[in-house]
Parts: structure tokens; C-alpha cells; sequence
């Protein structure tokens, strides 16, 4: 039985057109013109309580709209979504209750005042009762170390304090819904590692459904089970991160190093593709398909002295980027 | 915690940020109350060429006006937030209010309680002060509430004009100033009264924008005085409810445009 389930959602947004200069401005104030767009073309997924779902796609491709039409923020031009059996701008307050958000270019805490304070604002808001808003909170300071930070006026905090912040807030009351939109974007290493390992824990512990859109591959690899690509407001692929790189290319990488002196001479018939050579460092790719890595090991090291060989797949930005680059042709 | 005492938490929260900036607050409120007080001296300076207004003594126009500028001050700053919406829909931060669990309404009154409006709101008061202080009328407990009822009826039609414009930010994000012409422009028009004016513009003012039913028609019979558009007491008597009713349909007019809301981009 899945918590979220969507179904050929399309938004189309309608955008004044700006015409330039003076005459231009004049002109848009008697008769506009207005252009469509698209964000989102029929989408459809559905997701089970407690899973862990990446959202990946290129700029404007929809990510944002479909959080925000999962949110209640927007109502979409045609097709349904339901959360927990309710629609959610119909239903907006009862479900937001069990939501939370976090926007990663935006803070949700009152600027002005301590976090601690903004902490108390939304106990308020969200009715949270006592005992659970000092046991959650306890919890999330302790996870986060929040501790130095509480009593500090928002606009003092770094980046990296404010998301860590902002994370919690969103988790304050309990949601069983989190919507996690760029929560890394422009964190330094200690922190995004102190976010993605509360998101871990919420999920595996708690069996918090989170869908979480990011550029950073990092996120996606270490935290998501299933990945939706979108491009275009369509969904271009579903599935685990190995199903994805298959669906691009079976392509593997075998990485060489040459032994001193020896300089590289082509690839002199092996089954294989130059990815790369620099210097005494080869990479090259091969579909395991077609031969098998101790073949293609045997019949390198016939012909050239290996110092060392790896074998790996290729980056992930790389899968990536070439399903983007599908999707538009 | 019901969404009356969510407002008042709200509110404190809001008032405790303006103090942090202790110095653009006072600047603000002294700002405030002189604007007004110029205006007033203009008013006196007429009167002191003139004497009369098409019949009207200075007593009586400083009722109509410290009336009206107490309603508008109290109206003004309960609708701060609305004010603002153009900068919330702009800025994303509407979306934070729509992700919480409770009415956009409460939650935008919240935003802002604008403390430098007590210089209004206490030019206004000093204004109606001296009108009672010239007139030396003999209220009864009648007049005395019927007063009230149009301070009220006022606040709430000012309150909403500014929730009507707030909501037709949802359907264009550019700043909506012609709205202004009623709100702002309404409290100069309403701090006369209306029958100085043309026909048309009367008419306006009365049935669209029901100013003169929170200023000229209720206030004529706290005067006493004839109403020369002829209608009866208790019909001027309840004119002041055409404030909460003006408020109500512009709330209705506000959920229309919550569910027209686009969004920014990411």
C-alpha cells in the first residue's frame, strides 16, 4: 500500500512576458502577453511509508513544482496526488500536520530571534505537546549539536549551523512525511555528513518517508534506496541506483597504471574504449558483457607491465548526466 | 493553542523583533505622528481662513477626522502583513505560511504588528480629543458606543482593503499601489464629511467602499445634526456594520486567490 501516490500530475504555469525597455514596460501595462510553461507533464510514482527516494534532475525540470504541489503550496492544472489518502491543497492543514520541508535555499526559522525561540514558535503552531517537544527537541540538539547554537540569533548562524537548524525545526512535531529539497546545497563536508546521518536515522528508526531532491551525487549514493529522474516535468526513469547506471550503459571502467617507462600505445585491438589517459594512468571502458574484467586484465597485461588495476563504475554524474541528456533527445 | 492565542503569540514575537531595531522603531513612530500632525495644520489653517466648511465647524470636522484616523491606524497596523504580501509571495515565504497546520489569515495577521502606527494612532486620538473639547457635547452612553462601533466598523474596512489587496497579489506579484488609492486615499476622503463631495464620488465611497457608512452616516447622529442624504436613524445607526461585512467578502475574496497562488521558482 503506498503512502504517496501521484498520477499524471501536469502544472502549467502562465508567465507574464516582459518585453524590454521603456516602451516595452508601457506597452505590458496595457495588453499582456503571456507565455506557458509547462513544469510538469504527466507525472506519475507512487512511494511505501518509510521508503527513502531520491529526486534528481536538471534545473526547472519540476522538481520544486512536485514538491510544492505534494506540499498543498500549489494546486496542479489537472491530475491528483494523495498523501496518506488525503489530497493535499485540499486538505491542506490536516496534512501538513505530519509534513515537514526543508528548502535548502530558504530558512523556516524567524531571523530576528534565537533559534530556540523559533523552536518554541512552531511548538505553538503545530500544537506539539510538552513532554514530546523536550524529548524530540533533546533529541534533535543532541544529534544535530545544536547545543552552542540555541540561544544565537538566526541571522548570526553560519550555512551550514542555519541548515542544521532548519533541519530540525522540520522535524519538531514528528512528520511522517519529510520533503527534503536541496538540504546540501553549499554545505562544507561535516556538515552534510551530520545531515545525511539524520535523515538516515529518521528513516531506518523512525520509518520517516522521505523524498529528498539534490544535485549532490553524494546524497543520492549514500542515502537513497530508489532514485526518480525527472527532465522536462516527465519521469524518466525509477529504480535502484544500479538499475539506473544499466539503463544508461552496462559500461564498467578498469583503471591502469602503467609500470615505470612504459608509455601507452593504444589499444591495439583490446575489447575496450579510451576514457582517459594521463600520464602513466589509463582508464578504460569496457561492457562486462562483452568480456569478462579477468579477460580484458589478461590480455592488457600480455601486452603492456602493470604496476596496479582497479575496476569500478563510472561516476555516478556521469549516468546521470547521459540520462539527461537521453531524456531531451 | 486556538488560532486567537496563536495570534497574540505571533504578535509578541513580531513586536519583539521591531524592538530589537530600537532606533528605527522610534524614528518610525515620530515619523508617523508628525505626517499627521502637518496634515492637521493644514486643516486648521483653512478653517482659520475660511471658518466653516460648506456649513461644517471645525468641532464637527475634527470628529470626522480624529474618527476616521484612529480607525485607519488601528486597520493599518493589524493589516501590516497584508500590506506586505507582495515581498512574501516574491521572496517564497508564503509557501513556509501554506506548509504550516493553520490558516493562512491568522498567520499573515501575525506577521507584523506595526508598532510605529501608535504615532497615528495617538495624533488621531489627540484629534478626537479636541474635537470633543470644542464641541462640549452631551453624549449619552448611546453616542458614546455608537462612536466605538464606527471606530470599529472602520478598522475592519481598512483591515479589508488591505486583505483585498494582499489577495490580488496572487494573481500579479507587482506591487499594487492603485489599491492604495482606496485605503490610503479613503482615510483623506473619509476625514471629511462625504456630502462636500461630488455625487459619484459619494456614491462610491458609500456602496463599494462603504466609507462613508463607518464615517459621515453614523457620526451625523452622534452629532445630532441632519443628515442631508435624508436617511433614517436606524439606518445610520447600523451603517458601521458594513465594515465587518466589507472584511468578510474580502476574506472570501483572499481564500480565492490562496488556491490561484503560483509559487516563485525553486
Amino acid at each position: 500500500m503506498s503512502q504517496i501516490v501521484v498520477e499524471s500530475l501536469t502544472k502549467v504555469f502562465r508567465i507574464a512576458e516582459r518585453r524590454a525597455g521603456l516602451r516595452g514596460a508601457l506597452a505590458g501595462l496595457v495588453r499582456r502577453r503571456n507565455r506557458e510553461v509547462r513544469a510538469l507533464d504527466g507525472v506519475c510514482f507512487q512511494v511505501g511509508r518509510g521508503e527513502l527516494v531520491g529526486y534528481i534532475g536538471p534545473n526547472g525540470a519540476g522538481k520544486s513544482t512536485t514538491v510544492k504541489v505534494l506540499s498543498g503550496i500549489l494546486v496542479p492544472t489537472s491530475g491528483t496526488c494523495e498523501v496518506d489518502g488525503r489530497i493535499p491543497w485540499r486538505d491542506r492543514r490536516a496534512h501538513v500536520r505530519n509534513l515537514g520541508v526543508v528548502f535548502g535555499q530558504r530558512t523556516q526559522l524567524w531571523w530576528d530571534l534565537p533559534v530556540v525561540e523559533s523552536f518554541e514558535l512552531l511548538r505553538d503552531l503545530y500544537a506539539i505537546p510538552a513532554d514530546r517537544f523536550r524529548a524530540v527537541g533533546d533529541e534533535l540538539t543532541r544529534r544535530l549539536d545544536l547545543g552552542g547554537l540555541l540561544n544565537v540569533p538566526v541571522r548570526q548562524l553560519s550555512l551550514g549551523q542555519r541548515m542544521r537548524c532548519d533541519l530540525a525545526a522540520a522535524l519538531l512535531h514528528e512528520p511522517g512525511v519529510l520533503f527534503l529539497d536541496e538540504p546540501t546545497i553549499g554545505l562544507d563536508a561535516a556538515s552534510k555528513l551530520a545531515m545525511r546521518e539524520v535523515v538516515r536515522t529518521i528513516n531506518r528508526e523512525q520509518g520517516v518517508t522521505v523524498i529528498l531532491t539534490t544535485h549532490d551525487m553524494d546524497d543520492i549514493e549514500s542515502l537513497c534506496q530508489r532514485v526518480l529522474v525527472v527532465a522536462e516535468g516527465k519521469i524518466l526513469c525509477d529504480g535502484s541506483l544500479a538499475s539506473l547506471r544499466r539503463t544508461v550503459s552496462s559500461e564498467r571502467h578498469l583503471i591502469v597504471d602503467l609500470a615505470e617507462g612504459i608509455s601507452w600505445n593504444g589499444l591495439d585491438g583490446l575489447p575496450a574504449r579510451e576514457v582517459e589517459v594521463a600520464g602513466g594512468r589509463v582508464r578504460l571502458g569496457f561492457d562486462p558483457e562483452n568480456v569478462a574484467a579477468a579477460e580484458l586484465i589478461g590480455r592488457l597485461t600480455a601486452r603492456y607491465p602493470v604496476r596496479d588495476l582497479l575496476v569500478e563504475n563510472p561516476p555516478i554524474e556521469e549516468v546521470i548526466a547521459k540520462l539527461y541528456a537521453g531524456g531531451k533527445a | 493553542m486556538n488560532e486567537a492565542r496563536l495570534y497574540i503569540r505571533l504578535l509578541e514575537t513580531s513586536i519583539r523583533s521591531q524592538l530589537q531595531y530600537r532606533a528605527s522603531f522610534l524614528t518610525g513612530v515620530a515619523g508617523q505622528f508628525l505626517v499627521t500632525a502637518m496634515e492637521m495644520i493644514g486643516i486648521l489653517a483653512l478653517f482659520h481662513r475660511f471658518g466653516t466648511l460648506q456649513g461644517w465647524t471645525l468641532g464637527q470636522v475634527a470628529l470626522f477626522y480624529g474618527t476616521i484616523s484612529v480607525a485607519f491606524a488601528i486597520g493599518d497596523a493589524l493589516g501590516t502583513g497584508f500590506d506586505r504580501m507582495a515581498a512574501l509571495v516574491r521572496g517564497g515565504d508564503f509557501d513556509r505560511i501554506l506548509l504550516r497546520p493553520r490558516t493562512s489569515v491568522v498567520q499573515i495577521l501575525g506577521q507584523e504588528l506595526a508598532l510605529r502606527r501608535i504615532g497615528r494612532l495617538a495624533q488621531g486620538l489627540i484629534v478626537l480629543g479636541a474635537a470633543v473639547w470644542i464641541l462640549e457635547p452631551a453624549w449619552g452612553p448611546a453616542e458614546i458606543a455608537l462612536l466605538v462601533l464606527t471606530v470599529a466598523g472602520g478598522a475592519a474596512l481598512f483591515l479589508g482593503l488591505f486583505v483585498v489587496q494582499g489577495a490580488l497579489t496572487f494573481w500579479t506579484t507587482e506591487s499594487l499601489e492603485a489599491v492604495n488609492a482606496f485605503s490610503y486615499g479613503g482615510v483623506t476622503a473619509g476625514q471629511y464629511p462625504i456630502t462636500i463631495y461630488e455625487d459619484w464620488f459619494r456614491r462610491f465611497f458609500t456602496f463599494v467602499v462603504p466609507l462613508a457608512c463607518v464615517s459621515y452616516l453614523p457620526l451625523t447622529l452622534v452629532l445630532g445634526v441632519e443628515d442631508v442624504l435624508g436617511l433614517p436613524a436606524w439606518m445610520r445607526a447600523s451603517a458601521p456594520l458594513a465594515g465587518p461585512a466589507f472584511l468578510a467578502a474580502a476574506l472570501g475574496f483572499w481564500s480565492l486567490g490562496v488556491r490561484h497562488y503560483q509559487s516563485t521558482g525553486s
